[in-house]
Parts: C-alpha cells; sequence; structure tokens
C-alpha cells in the first residue's frame, strides 16, 4: 500500500502513489453512495470525533455522513462554544479527548500548524479538515476526484486556480497536488490576494482573467475570504466581479469543454455569475460535494487498516 | 590576591590579535599581559591557573537580556539568568524594560538594582523605558533613571508609532547625551505577523511581513537622529535591506550603532519547519541570504553588537499553535557556542567576534570591561573552542528552556568565567 500513514495532515508528505491510491478507493465509495443502501460496516466500533473550531456546514457534514455510512459512532463537538472559551488550551483539549480513546479526530482550526500539534498528542488517527491558510488535504483529494471522472485523466491537463489565493487553504493543497501528479497549474487573481514568495512555487501567475484561462481545461474558483481579511485587499465587490469574477465571456478563452469548479460556499455575482454556476454544460460544483463524501469515506477506512497493520505489526513477535 | 592565568591564547579584540601567553589579576583588575611563558615566578601569585593551551577573552557583555522579574519570576529570575549568564561566559547583562511592569519610573529602577546587587555573581545595569508603560505616549522620567543608573532607554519592541512624540524623547535624550535604543520596524506593517513573507511562510500558511518592514523602520529613526543628534543603537537588525541605510548614516557621521541576535546570526526560517514554535523569535527568522548578509555584516563592522535577546518563555506559552505561541529564546548559555560556528566556518576571526560579543557593548553602554588591557575589570572567559557537545535544553541554568538550539551539535565550550577577578562559573579543564 503507498499511503501507510497515520494521520492524514496534509497533501504535502503524499507522494503521487499514495495520492493515487486514496482516489481509487474513492471511486468505489462513490458508487456505493449512488446505492440505496448506502451502509457499510468498515468502520464499525469505530468512534470519530469532529472538532471544528471555525464554522464549517458542508465539510462537517461530509465528515459526518462519511463516518456513518462506514459504520462509525460520530460524535460532533461544537469547539468554539467548549472550553477553549474557558482558557483551555488546545493540547489539553487534545488530551482530553484522547483519554476517551477516540479511533479518528477530524480537526478544523483557524491556525495554520495547530492539526499537527494536536496530531502529535493523541494516539488515534488525525484529518486535517483544513488549517489556518496551510492545508485542506481532503477538499484537494475531491478537486482531483472529481477532475479526474470528468476529464478521464488527471495529469497533463491545464488547470487555472482563481480569486483569493493569499487566504486560501484550498489553493495551497491543490496547488501542491495536481502540480505533484503532472498538470500545470496557473493562478489568476488580484496582486493583492497572491501570497508571497508566488514567483517561486514553479506555477504561472496571471493577473487578468482572459489571458490566464486561455485554453484551460479547467477552471477552479475560490471564494473571496472577508473574514480572513485585515484590511483593503479589494477596492469592492462590483470592481472584484467585474475583473476576475467568473462569467461566460471570460470563459469563452478557455477549451470548450472546460469544466467550472467551486469549494464552496459561493458568493453569487462576487466570484462566479450565478446561472454559469449552475449551467449542467461546466459547472461540476455538485459533482465535488458529492465526490467529497466518498473521498473522505476513502480516507477514514484506509486511516483505520494503516493504524490496525500497525497494532499487528507492534503485536507480532 | 593576586591570579595567574597562564598558558592560554589571549584574545585581544582591540589588538586584534590571538597569542599565547598569561595574564595576571589583581584586586579585580587586569595587572599584568606577556606574551611568553617562560620564566613566571609562581611565588608572586597567591593562585595559578594553567589554561592548558585554552583561549582567554574578555567577557561578553549581553546587550538586550530580558530577566522577568519584576512579574514573571516563574520564567526567569535574577539568580537563575545569573547563574546561566556565568555558565555562558557572560560577564555583564544589560538588560531589558520589557518586565510587567515596565521600568519606567527610578523607585521601580530602585528594584531591579537591589535585586541584581544582592543575588548575581555577574555585572548587571539595567536599561529603563524611554516612555512610560512602553506605550509611546510619555516620556519617562529620563533624567531621574539616568541617576539611577540606567545605562540605555528603549520601549524594547514597542516601537513609538508618533513621531511627534519619538522626536521630543529623542531630543530630550539627546539634551541629556543618553543612549536610546530602537526597535527598527514599521509596526503597522509587522502587526499579527509570525513569519517572514515568501515562498516558506505562503507554504506553511503563517501570516508574514515583508523585510521592507525593517528598512522603513530603520530610515524613519535615522531620519530622526539626524534631525535630534541623539545616541542611537538598533536593538538588531536581521535583513540585507535594512544594512544600507546603516552604512549610509554610518559614513555621514551619525552617532548610530547596530546589533543583531545570534539567532539571526546562525538560522533560517527553514528551521521553524513544521511550526516549532522555539523558533519563534522577534522579528522572525530570514532566508538565508539575510542570515548570510548579517554575518558579513558583523565581519565589517556595519553592524557592531552581537545579542543573545535572551527572551525567556515557559513551556505553556510555546506549547501553542504556531501564531499563538510567545516570541523569543533563552540565549545567555548558548551564545558563545553558537557564535563560535561564525569562527569554525571562517566567516570571522576571533578578534572580530570579541568585538562584537564584548568590546563593543562595553564601549557603546559605557560599562568597563570589554577588553584585555591593563587596569581594565578582569570580567574573562576561558573556553575550549574545538570541545564538541549535543546541547540539552534541560541542562540549562535559566529557568525556562526554551532554546533553537536543543539536541543541535555544538562546538566550543565555556571551561571558567571570571567577573571582577572571582571566578562565577569553573568546568574542569578536562586533563
Amino acid at each position: 500500500m503507498a499511503f501507510c500513514d497515520r494521520h492524514l495532515l496534509g497533501i504535502e508528505k503524499l507522494d503521487p502513489a499514495a495520492i493515487l491510491e486514496i482516489l481509487n478507493c474513492a471511486d468505489d465509495y462513490v458508487d456505493l453512495n449512488r446505492q440505496t443502501k448506502k451502509n457499510s460496516t468498515i468502520l464499525s466500533g469505530l468512534t470519530q470525533i469532529n472538532m471544528f473550531f471555525e464554522n464549517s456546514t458542508r465539510t462537517q457534514a461530509s465528515f459526518e455522513l462519511a463516518g456513518k455510512r462506514l459504520g462509525a459512532d460520530v460524535m460532533n463537538m461544537a469547539m468554539q462554544a467548549s472550553s477553549i472559551k474557558k482558557g483551555e488550551t488546545l493540547i489539553d483539549t487534545a488530551l482530553t479527548l484522547n483519554a476517551m480513546n477516540p479511533d479518528l479526530i477530524v480537526v478544523r482550526h483557524p491556525q495554520s500548524g495547530s492539526v499537527k500539534l494536536l496530531a502529535e498528542k493523541v494516539n488515534c488517527s488525525v484529518i486535517n479538515a483544513g488549517d489556518g491558510l496551510h492545508e485542506h488535504p481532503t477538499q484537494a483529494l475531491l478537486d482531483a476526484l472529481t477532475i479526474r471522472r470528468a476529464k478521464g485523466r488527471i495529469q497533463r491537463l491545464s488547470i487555472a486556480i482563481c480569486g483569493d489565493i493569499a487566504h486560501s487553504r484550498v489553493a495551497r493543497s491543490n496547488l501542491i497536488l495536481l502540480s505533484k501528479l503532472g498538470n500545470r497549474v496557473r493562478l489568476i487573481g488580484p496582486r493583492t490576494l497572491m501570497p508571497p514568495g508566488i514567483s517561486e512555487f514553479g506555477v504561472e501567475v496571471f493577473e487578468d482573467m482572459r489571458s490566464g484561462l486561455n485554453d484551460v481545461d479547467v477552471v477552479m474558483m475560490l471564494r473571496l475570504q472577508k473574514e480572513r481579511m485585515d484590511g483593503s485587499f479589494v477596492p469592492s465587490a462590483r470592481e472584484y466581479y467585474h475583473r476576475w469574477g467568473l462569467d461566460n465571456k471570460k470563459l469563452a478563452s478557455a477549451k470548450k469543454d472546460v469544466i467550472v469548479m467551486h469549494p464552496g460556499p459561493m458568493n453569487r455575482g462576487v466570484e462566479i455569475d450565478g446561472t454559469l454556476a449552475d449551467d449542467i454544460n461546466h459547472s461540476v460544483i455538485q459533482d465535488q460535494v458529492e465526490v467529497g463524501v466518498a473521498v473522505r469515506m476513502a480516507v477514514m477506512d484506509l486511516l483505520s487498516r494503516n493504524v490496525s497493520k500497525q497494532i499487528a505489526n507492534k503485536d507480532a513477535p | 590576591m593576586k591570579l595567574l592565568l597562564k598558558n592560554a591564547y589571549l584574545i585581544d579584540p582591540v589588538q586584534d590579535h590571538v597569542k599565547l601567553g598569561y595574564l595576571s589579576i589583581q584586586d579585580g583588575k587586569i595587572s599584568d599581559i606577556v606574551y611568553d611563558n617562560a620564566n613566571i615566578n609562581h611565588k608572586l601569585f597567591d593562585n595559578v591557573i594553567d589554561c592548558a593551551g585554552k583561549y582567554l577573552a574578555p567577557g561578553i557583555v549581553d546587550v538586550g537580556v530580558k530577566i522577568c522579574e519584576p512579574g514573571e519570576r516563574h520564567k526567569e529570575s535574577f539568580r537563575t539568568a545569573s547563574l546561566a549568564a556565568a555558565a555562558g561566559g557572560v560577564t555583564t547583562m544589560v538588560t531589558r524594560p520589557d518586565t510587567i511592569p515596565a521600568i519606567d519610573t527610578p523607585e521601580k529602577l530602585e528594584f531591579v538594582i537591589n535585586r541584581a546587587n544582592t543575588v548575581s555573581p555577574v555585572n548587571i545595569y539595567p536599561m529603563a523605558a524611554l516612555t512610560c508603560g512602553r506605550v509611546g505616549l510619555e516620556m519617562t522620567e529620563l533624567g531621574f533613571l539616568h541617576d539611577a543608573g540606567a545605562v540605555g532607554f528603549t520601549d524594547c519592541d514597542q516601537v513609538i508609532t508618533n513621531n511627534k512624540i519619538m522626536s521630543r524623547c529623542l531630543t530630550y535624550a539627546a539634551s541629556l547625551d543618553l543612549l536610546v535604543q530602537g526597535h527598527p520596524q514599521d509596526s503597522t506593517l509587522t502587526m499579527g505577523a509570525s513569519a517572514t513573507s515568501g515562498k516558506f511562510s505562503s507554504l506553511k500558511g503563517l501570516p508574514a511581513v515583508n523585510p521592507i518592514a525593517e528598512k522603513m523602520g530603520v530610515e524613519r529613526d535615522l531620519a530622526l537622529v539626524e534631525l535630534t543628534g541623539v545616541k542611537y543603537h538598533f536593538d538588531q537588525l536581521s535583513t540585507a535591506l535594512a544594512l544600507e541605510p546603516l552604512r549610509r548614516a554610518k559614513s555621514n557621521g551619525l552617532d548610530v550603532t547596530a546589533g543583531v541576535s545570534i539567532h539571526h546570526l546562525t538560522l533560517n526560517e527553514m528551521d521553524i519547519g513544521d511550526y516549532r514554535t522555539f523558533f519563534k523569535i522577534k522579528p522572525p527568522l530570514r532566508s538565508e541570504s539575510d542570515r548570510v548578509a548579517m554575518v558579513e555584516a558583523i565581519a565589517d563592522g556595519t553592524i557592531d553588537i552581537i545579542s543573545s535577546m535572551h527572551t525567556p518563555q515557559d513551556e505553556e506559552s510555546k506549547r501553542l499553535p504556531y501564531e499563538e505561541a510567545a516570541s523569543g529564546a533563552v540565549g545567555l548559555e548558548t551564545i558563545l557556542s553558537a557564535s563560535l560556528q561564525l569562527f569554525h566556518n571562517g566567516s570571522i576571526s576571533l578578534p572580530q567576534l570579541f568585538r562584537a560579543l564584548s568590546l563593543n557593548p562595553a564601549k557603546r553602554f559605557n560599562l568597563p570591561g570589554g577588553t584585555l588591557e591593563l587596569e581594565s575589570q578582569a570580567d574573562l572567559v576561558l573556553f575550549d573552542p574545538d570541545a564538541p557537545f549535543v546541547l540539552n535544553r534541560f541542562a540549562l541554568n535559566s529557568k525556562s528552556k526554551n532554546t533553537p538550539y536543543d539536541e543541535t551539535l555544538m562546538q566550543g565550550k565555556v571551561i571558567k568565567t571570571f567577573v571582577n577577578g572571582h571566578e562565577v562559573f569553573g568546568d574542569s579543564l578536562g586533563e
């Protein structure tokens, strides 16, 4: 097996074979999820805790559903209202939960590196569901699988990631994953929303949407993350939409069979035209959500296999 | 009481040489230096130490040490800091006023001086705050504080952003011929940042600041120094960009000097790795090219002083996500071993090193010691530059163990430290 880690903390540490293994496994779960009876017993008896220190609807629901369909006991903890507010540190929270013997913890946290810190303190598997501006690995995996299912391959594609790159962990994870699998990645967006040092990333950077979208196979739009901004990045939503919002005119310079993606939640009329988002000829936004559950099932399945293998190895004479 | 230290390589930063010889101490002062070990009349001395060909240098004068008294004695006390200093070859600490509360009145300064005199085997000279509470609004009683023993004035890492207040403080300080130490950063740019902007911080998703913030801080301060004529010292520079205005100011004859922390000379941003919070310091670790530029600036004298920027932080304030974790690293005990890296890799000579560690800070803050001249205060460090060891942070004397060099292979060990002619730290010579 290529994917043999205990945790999934980021794409950076995965090699291409491990990524493909997760995608292949997820493909099977897409089929399972389309059946009427979707339940499996792979994780039955295991406990999964979802700890979301940041608001989330879709990701948390996706992880919850994934765990339940695999038969795990799933607990959601509303961390924003919890002991963190009473002054407990992240490590103490981790130790407390660890003492309850969970098998899988899914964590989202507003600070980069925090999920890794937590993973160092617990005995079970940890899945990063987004840490600050760092990584969001399951999103990148589900995006990759969505592309592969739509395009038939996940290599030698020209892929544009557009918009608020600076504040996006989705962009970072995608950039790393897509480059690892041998795709050409372009970043398009206003200079104020490009992360520093971007010229050293080995990607093409564009400020103009039309030239950036020229002949691309895939367009990934990102949400303008107003909640992470601390002042003057773009003048206004309408000027942003005019210059970087995706509409049919701008999309016309892409390949004819281009697909349009968005990790959600969307700001219609800010980064993407509402009609285009619903256009079944291009938009795969709903497929991303569907595939998302399957990818998370695959990750949990593989992680639990890795852990039981490690235990077996330890017990062996 | 007459002490003889014989058979040592004497490092003289003034004469710029390293020569085998002996040095004698009488009444706390250096009484004799002879570059010859023959014909010593041992009967003239009460005590003779054979240094066995190890190196003897003026003790380190460490500018900008934070001792967490008053306020956070659980992180570091005068006693533990002094023990750490002695073990590290630091014979004089110039302390920072960024305690809780800040040292901004003569009464608080008196507390510091009393504590220092009662429990410390090494010399301690305090700096005081430039503005009350270090909040940049009202000037402290600079005159009274100076009379009470403050050797410099600084708000530490709190930048006075109001130029009118800053220029008045500098003008008043200049009228009393006081030394002011500044932290050259544009604080609107540095706000919230915990790394240096670039590929590394972007990949790690850490809020970052561009090095231009330091250059802007330097340029602003230099404009006001030119206006007021004050004696000014930059606590630490860390980027290549900031060196050009400093060189220009020095060649124009402004009375400015600059320091650099040992961490910015020996580590770069890549050392942060997977969010290791012991590497979170202020200003943040920089790129490798900046680090190299700092080493060159020490070698060519653009930067005058190397300091440890000793900043104790307890485990709790470091066991947090990177952004939330406290900044700072302890350095008193590692400053010499870490500095010797620069000697071993051929970047600087030993006299150059001790100019930056001992001579220049003593001169700039007008303190005794820092030199091997006759009749100067016998503050000395005897060390073996080659002895290898692996640093174990739990073996440090500091109460706080937040060193970035934990488990690092280092080269160069302090054997003995003398303050005022008295041995305040002693290891066996290994024979």
